[in-house]
């Protein structure tokens, strides 16, 4: 190595900032948990199951934050991930009788490798090409699961797909099943919290604002543009690992394109590349309809509309809302003494 | 033989319908940057609304199009840039986008709960007599779909470089700062391309709906299929869009012919694919350079 | 080709680009030795961003060959090209407008050093914030540190972009029109600042300019372009005296 400008050497210096203080964030996300835990109490089973798949949804919708909200990347593939994670572990446990948990592992590993896959036209194509070609997998995954009724069951789809156990015990009814939910959920928000503030988080939000520079800054574009996209389907992969023993019958209707649209939208709504906002997204998604439900069929419109008018109205969904009423307030009691 | 000539006429029927979505689809995207997601069920609706039309108002055929045709172009000619692309591109590209998307999921489930979940016949404007074209028999329905569609292309293509107004609406796609200076009127221009695009949509949905029926969900196909004859063809222009679109027609045709029904679908997926990986800027498209 | 470079940092020679017919570059050859400041100047459409483009690998080279001590680097992606030390700013501002200063510094460090899991399991800094804060005092950017860097002046801007090219720790850095739309005060003491970098700490740069005051004060060589080729070269005294810069510059 010749000698370098050597200004810029790393690994001197007194750990300053090593003992910071502690951040809001990650109470929040220990604090919601533990709201979550005890929340159904007095619900009942349906109202268990809806909290339930609220947090399964988010968790989809946390993954696609990830490649969309913070490095940039439009996937319209998201349903095909969950779809794939779902029926992995509908098929390895409701068919092969293996544990949740091997299932749950094979499922992320392989949405994983499918995103890495699925997002080497992203290096080769201008950004909105990719909507196009995620949008080509998730149909080319739907007429998988719909065709081969051997291994997916087809329309019929696929019954009987046992819950996980823990310890011994089966995790069959509503409230352990969601505390269950909740613990994984709350690592998997743990997990994204940490990985954004890693330098990964720094080089993904570099790929979404400016691609060119970053690169002249040593950015690996093509490696970071997989590892969003591949990190983000398996999130994907695990809602769908579980959601398959959540409904305990799965067919390929809910991962069908519209699912796609369906699960970009939450992370627009919620606010794209907020650490919240996938819980709002999804709360939006998936907590209104049942509140909307005296409307029958038209809480799908309803949500569309809302998205529709929170996008002309700000962009950056709820919580971007939520900031600039925050800061706007804020100046206001500034201003009065 | 006969049997895949009249395949290969269906598609190219089918594939020019699909032409006249894709060639609609580039125009918005040049003129503004629209990535339009909800391009499938513009072709749905316009069918959707003339039915409509015929239910409530009881209006005969040829007056509930015409009725159809202006209605639609008014909400999702005019409407569509005045209320929904205005207030979002300032916001930029993406957000606009996924708009779009909303805006697909409120139509399509619009006309399910507004209209009808079940697949509704549509009356064709041609009569369905046979003809012989190569010693094959041939619904004069498809071939009067392709001059229909065709004559409309051409007539187009004559209008963007052979009119004035034409010129001056390319001039707004290529460089409207320019266009500008030069006082062309740009905004006027960009909402011309959103007439057009609900025009070309409407003739799409009144040639295609008695073909597949009309439908809600058919949106999500034709969709795929306008964006995949604009991505094969290569994206800029119209020319490519016409050849992007005919080549989706023929394959899904003889895919529904030679290939599983239940892979029908794949087929045309596999095109984009392939051309994406191979020749990512289209068949007609020019080659960029390489940027990041 | 190692013993004829000696001390050449970067190497260019033969390079040629045409855009179909269009020769935009035609046969451009020079180096630049370690520790020099190497001014490129030329008339509009000499082929100076074309020519640069095609050294940091945002556009491929129709000919020629590039060498960064004497190892070819030809048609490396930026990012890999970066990271072997070929630091580069942009004509148009490009620093991350909702980071802070020193995130922005932190940012522009840190795929220089270990590995990418290194980067996801390893300590969250690893001294990426100190060297930040060196840079900024050296950038006497000291007071905006927590700042948005999209919160600062222009001229603050252009140090701050500046500053980043020289993170990484790079061998050499290009830097493309550091002077645009920079008013006085702040072009003094960018000028002040990269003349520092160069005796203090021994950067090698590359300066791409418009401003001929600005290349002739602070450049140890100066090449000059015109319909992309070298028209002239020398110190910057002697460029000024030639003729036939004079004809390139003032005939038009």
């Amino acid at each position: 190595m010749n000698a370098r400008t050597d200004f810029a050497a790393v690994g001197q210096g007194a750990p300053r900032r090593a003992l910071s203080r502690i951040d809001p964030a990650l109470v929040s996300i220990v604090l919601a948990a533990a709201i979550l835990w005890f929340a159904p109490v007095g619900m009942g089973r349906y109202g268990t199951y809806v909290l339930t798949l609220w947090l399964v949804m988010a968790i989809a919708v946390m993954g696609l934050n990830l490649t969309l909200g913070v490095a940039g990347l439009k996937s319209l593939a998201q349903a095909a991930f969950m779809g794939i994670g779902a029926y992995t572990v509908g098929i390895l446990t409701a068919k092969a009788g293996m544990s949740w948990y091997p299932a749950f592992a094979i499922a992320t590993l392989a949405t994983f490798a499918m995103g890495i896959v699925v997002g080497f036209p992203a290096l080769r194509v201008r950004a909105h090409y990719l909507a196009f070609v995620t949008l080509a997998f998730t149909s080319l995954v739907w007429l998988v699961l719909r065709n081969e009724e051997w291994l997916t069951g087809g329309t019929f789809g696929l019954s009987n797909i046992p819950r996980p156990t823990l310890f011994g015990a089966r995790l069959d009814d509503a409230l352990s099943f969601h505390r269950f939910v909740v613990v994984v959920t709350m690592i998997l928000t743990l997990a994204i919290w940490w990985l954004l503030r890693s330098p990964w988080g720094r080089a993904f939000l570099a790929l979404r604002e400016n691609p060119v520079r970053a690169a002249s800054l040593g950015v690996d574009v093509r490696a970071y543009t997989l590892l969003a996209f591949a990190i983000g389907s398996a999130y994907g992969g695990m809602a769908g690992a579980l959601y398959a023993p959540l409904v305990e019958f799965i067919d390929p209707s809910p991962f069908a394109i519209s699912a796609s649209f369906f699960l970009l939208l939450m992370v627009v709504a919620g606010g794209s590349g907020y650490l919240f906002g996938p819980f709002v997204g999804a709360l939006l998604g998936v907590v209104l309809p049942e509140w909307l439900r005296f409307t029958g069929g038209l809480y799908l419109i309803i949500f569309a509309a809302i998205v529709l008018l929170l996008l002309i109205a700000c962009p950056k969904g709820v919580l971007g809302l939520a900031e600039m009423l925050w800061a706007r307030a804020a100046r206001l009691v500034r201003r009065t003494p | 033989m006969s049997e895949l000539i009249a395949y290969l006429i269906v598609g190219i029927a089918t594939g020019s319908i699909y032409a006249l979505a894709a060639i609609g689809f580039t125009l918005v995207w040049q003129t503004s940057q629209t990535i339009n997601f909800a391009q499938g069920e513009f072709v749905m609706l316009p069918a959707i609304l003339v039915l409509l039309a015929v239910k409530l108002l009881g209006v005969p055929i040829p007056v509930a199009l015409l009725l159809g045709a202006v209605a639609f172009v008014l909400l999702f000619g005019v409407g569509f840039k005045r209320f929904v692309v205005d207030p979002m591109l300032p916001h930029g590209v993406l957000p606009l986008a996924i708009a779009t998307m909303a805006l697909a999921i409120i139509m399509k489930e619009g006309a399910k709960d507004g209209f009808s979940a079940e697949a509704q016949s549509f009356p064709s404007p041609f009569p369905s007599d046979a003809i012989q074209i190569l010693g094959t028999a041939i619904s004069l329905q498809f071939v009067m779909t392709i001059v229909v569609a065709f004559a409309t292309i051409a007539a187009l293509q004559w209008f963007v470089t052979r009119t004035r107004t034409g010129r001056q609406m390319q001039a707004s796609a290529q460089n409207p700062t320019v266009a500008r200076i030069l006082g062309i009127p740009v905004e006027r221009m960009v909402m011309l391309t959103f007439v057009i695009n609900a025009a070309l949509a409407a003739l799409a949905s009144f040639l295609i709906s008695p073909i597949y029926l009309a439908k809600f969900s058919n949106g999500e196909t034709i969709g795929l299929f306008a964006f995949i004859a604009a991505i094969v063809g290569g994206f800029n222009q119209v020319r490519g869009a016409l050849l992007g679109g005919i080549l989706v027609g023929i394959f899904d045709s003889l895919a529904a012919a030679y290939v599983s029904t239940s892979y029908r679908l794949a087929v045309p997926l596999a095109l984009l694919v392939v051309i994406i990986l191979v020749k990512p800027e289209g068949l007609l498209g020019r080659k960029e350079e390489r940027h990041v | 080709m190692n013993a004829v470079a000696g001390n050449a940092v970067l190497e260019v020679s033969g390079l040629e680009k045409h855009f179909g017919g269009i020769k935009a570059v035609r046969g451009v050859s020079f180096s630049v030795r370690k520790g020099e400041i190497l001014g490129i100047i030329g008339p509009n459409g000499c082929g100076k961003s074309t020519l640069f483009n095609c050294i940091l690998g945002q556009l491929a080279p129709s000919a020629g060959t590039v060498r960064l001590n004497g190892e070819d680097v030809t048609g490396l992606r930026p990012s890999d090209l970066n990271r072997r030390g070929v630091g580069r700013t942009f004509q148009l501002l490009q620093v991350f407008p909702d980071l802070t200063v020193r995130e922005n510094l932190v940012l522009a460090g840190q795929e220089h050093h270990g590995t990418m899991m290194g980067r996801l399991f390893g300590p969250r800094d690893a001294g990426l914030s100190d060297a930040a804060d060196r840079m900024i005092g050296f950038f006497k950017l000291d007071h905006l540190a927590d700042a948005k860097a999209g919160g600062l002046s222009y001229g603050q801007q252009k140090l701050l972009d500046a500053a980043m090219a020289f993170m990484g720790g790079p061998q050499i850095v290009l830097l493309d029109e550091p002077a645009g739309g920079v008013n006085l005060t702040m072009l003094a003491s960018l000028k002040d600042r990269l003349r520092a970098m160069n005796d203090e700490l021994g950067a090698t740069f590359v300066v791409i300019e418009h401003n001929m005051e600005f290349v002739m004060s602070l450049c140890t060589r100066v090449i000059v372009l015109a319909e992309g080729k070298v028209l002239a070269e020398g110190t910057p005294a002697e460029v000024r005296a030639d003729p036939a810069v004079m004809e390139a510059y003032l005939g038009h």
